[in-house]
């Protein structure tokens, strides 16, 4: 530091956004653009976003295809809905062990001194876990048609489905940041999320067909909506072929449910979401 | 009115068992600086928390500029910075960047935001680590860019918990020169600090806090002058010989005998001055005592505050470090 300081400390800066819905949108780009910068200097997120589903793909289609067998359709085809559903579903959980780092680093008590529209700072996070299930899809698209994937339906109902797994993970993304906000120790969220999510995603259909599970699991699995999400988007992707379907609502009409579903979860967690923000402090 | 007031602010933690603030007045007027003094625990980090919109008290009243804290916290945030006792900053970030980050946040458009972060980073002397990210920074870097980030706007009010705390003693003055500049254009600073002499250098008025109260209020001076005149120091050669130093002490003091930085170090307030002295010498050496060192100092701001909280002032570098990661 100079001791004599070259700042100017006196003039005024002059806000140039206006308030209401364009400093609202200004701001969601600023924490969102903030999010990124993060996401490009941490290599372990890369590594999950890209690596990550280049293996799981590599492996189911791999290692298991040759032993594992579904009815109906081919396992490559069956499994590759599994893989989106449950990387996006992980993918959420950014969020959640972001916004407890936030508090953590006491940046949360930089943001809420600030004029920003309060919802900016979680507008801004999950659509950073957007911008990065975007990029595992592009690549798990990739990754899927070069061991042998294929959609079936033709090219915009191939997008729904992509778009489907992406408004899913965006609610989602609310639920996991509400609960770092409520933990607030990024680790206690990720254990959480290995603890609650790898078992939801293994005991559903992403993988295997739940007809062949012990009924109590079959039932369990039936109703899980990882088990929707995936179901949905293997009817969009036309990855269904004759495979047996769960009598469930929810499977029966699993796009419905999972847009209802997520709309839903939004309409609940937003609101949630912005408010613990505004009474929460990091010490 | 001024420009800071509050009215009896309570604040309870752990369901109402710990009362961080118990009925704290505070009023600061325009363009001045406050300085909030008080042991640790005694609620100055949970009073500056309330003024700058992060906590809401259980009870009591504030307003900012005439704004109700309150009721419109976003209105008082257009007009405010604030820098809290522990840096805030994004990691991940370089220090540029966080700046910039503060300046869009303030609304300032992206152009007018880069320029600001420019400029800062090179009165805090961080031009070489700014374009680095702040994971990397020291916690004097750490803390000065956080300090910038507070001064984006040239705030009218400035918040600054515990500023210099963690800093090098080049960077306390540097930062010393942007406050003391920042009160000439107009700023009103609250801060807070562990550091007497900086809340003498740069305090127009002081509050001693304890048990979140307002326990004592005035300029440096007033606050010297309230616990008394000089003070009397007498360090004895001989350990052996400062229980006779205490007797002579306490009879020709007024007031409790204080052990000073030694134990052959003691001090004792005074009425007299150097008629004081001059009795007091001429018995230790009736008593064969040798003396280093004697002489009369004026009350210091360490006195006050031992005098009113019972506590010696805290000796920051080794609890209250900035560093807590
Ligand atoms: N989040 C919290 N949860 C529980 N107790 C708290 C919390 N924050 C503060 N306190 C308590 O409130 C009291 C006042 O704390 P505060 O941080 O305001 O003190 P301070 O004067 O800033 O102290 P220091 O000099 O150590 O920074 C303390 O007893 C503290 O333990
Ligand atoms: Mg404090």
């Amino acid at each position: 530091m100079s001791t004599a300081p070259s700042v100017r400390t006196t003039g005024t800066l002059t806000p140039v956004v206006p308030d209401g819905l364009p400093g609202l949108l200004a701001d969601g780009w600023t924490i969102t653009w903030r999010n990124l910068q993060r996401l490009r200097r941490s290599p372990d997120m890369i590594l999950f976003a890209v690596l990550q589903p280049i293996m799981f793909v590599l492996l189911f289609s791999q290692v298991y295809g040759g032993s594992i067998h579904v009815a109906g359709t081919d396992y490559t085809d069956y499994m590759m809905a599994g893989i989106f559903g449950q990387t996006v579903v992980f993918g959420s959980t950014f969020s959640g062990s972001a916004m407890a780092q936030d508090l953590k680093e006491g940046i949360i008590d930089r943001f809420r001194t600030l004029p920003m529209s309060p919802a900016a700072v979680l507008i801004g996070r999950t659509n950073a876990d957007l911008v990065l299930n975007c990029i595992s899809m592009v690549i798990m698209m990739l990754t899927g048609a070069l061991v042998g994937w294929r959609f079936h339906n033709g090219v915009p109902s191939m997008l729904a489905g992509v778009g489907l797994l992406l408004l899913f993970s965006y609610a989602f993304s609310w639920v996991t940041a509400l609960l770092g906000m409520m933990v607030r120790t990024p680790e206690t969220i990720n254990n959480a999320a290995f603890m609650v999510l790898f078992p939801l995603t293994f005991i559903s259909n992403a993988f295997v067909q739940p007809q062949n599970m012990p009924k109590i699991l079959e039932v369990f699995a039936n109703w899980n909506p990882v088990s929707a999400l995936v179901q949905a988007a293997r009817t969009l992707f036309g990855n269904v072929g004759t495979a047996p379907t769960g009598d469930t609502f929810t499977l029966q009409h699993p796009v419905i449910t999972v847009l209802i579903g997520s709309v839903v979860m939004l309409l609940i967690f937003v609101p949630l979401c912005v408010a613990r923000f505004k009474n929460t402090s990091s010490r | 009115m001024a420009i800071i007031e509050a009215r009896g602010l309570v604040r309870t933690y752990r369901s109402g068992t710990v009362r961080a603030l118990d009925g704290l007045d505070l009023s600061v007027p325009e363009g001045t600086v406050k300085g909030l003094l008080g042991p640790n625990g005694a609620g100055k980090t949970t009073t500056v928390k309330v003024l700058n919109t992060l906590i809401r008290p259980d009870a009591g009243t504030a307003t900012i500029d005439g704004i109700d804290v309150l009721a419109r916290p976003q209105d008082v945030r257009r007009i405010i910075g604030a820098s809290g006792q522990y840096a805030a900053v994004d990691e991940n970030l370089t220090g540029l960047e966080n700046l910039e980050m503060v300046g869009r946040l303030y609304r300032l458009g992206r152009k007018q935001a880069r320029a600001r972060a420019a400029e800062l980073i090179e009165a805090f002397d961080l031009v070489e680590a700014g374009r680095r990210p702040v994971k990397g920074f020291s916690g004097g870097m750490r803390r000065r860019i956080d300090l910038a980030c507070a001064i984006v706007i040239n705030p009218r009010i400035l918040f600054l918990d515990e500023p210099t705390t963690g800093l090098d003693p080049r960077s306390r003055l540097a930062l010393w020169g942007i406050i003391t500049d920042l009160v000439a254009g107009g700023t009103t600073v609250l801060l807070t600090t562990q550091y007497l002499e900086e809340a003498d250098r740069l305090a127009d008025h002081i509050s001693v806090i304890d048990h979140g109260r307002v326990i004592a209020e005035g300029t440096a001076d007033e606050l010297k002058a309230q616990v008394g005149g000089h003070r009397l120091v007498v360090t004895v050669v001989a350990e052996s010989d400062t229980a006779i130093a205490r007797q002579v002490l306490t009879r020709v003091g007024h007031g409790p005998v204080h052990e000073g930085s030694s134990p052959r170090e003691l001090e004792v307030p005074i009425d007299g001055g150097p008629q004081a002295l001059q009795t007091v010498l001429s018995e230790l050496s009736a008593a064969r005592v040798e003396l280093h060192d004697a002489g009369i100092r004026r009350p210091t701001l360490d006195d006050v505050f031992l005098t009113l909280t019972g506590r010696p002032a805290e000796d920051t570098e080794t609890d209250t470090t900035e560093e807590n990661r």
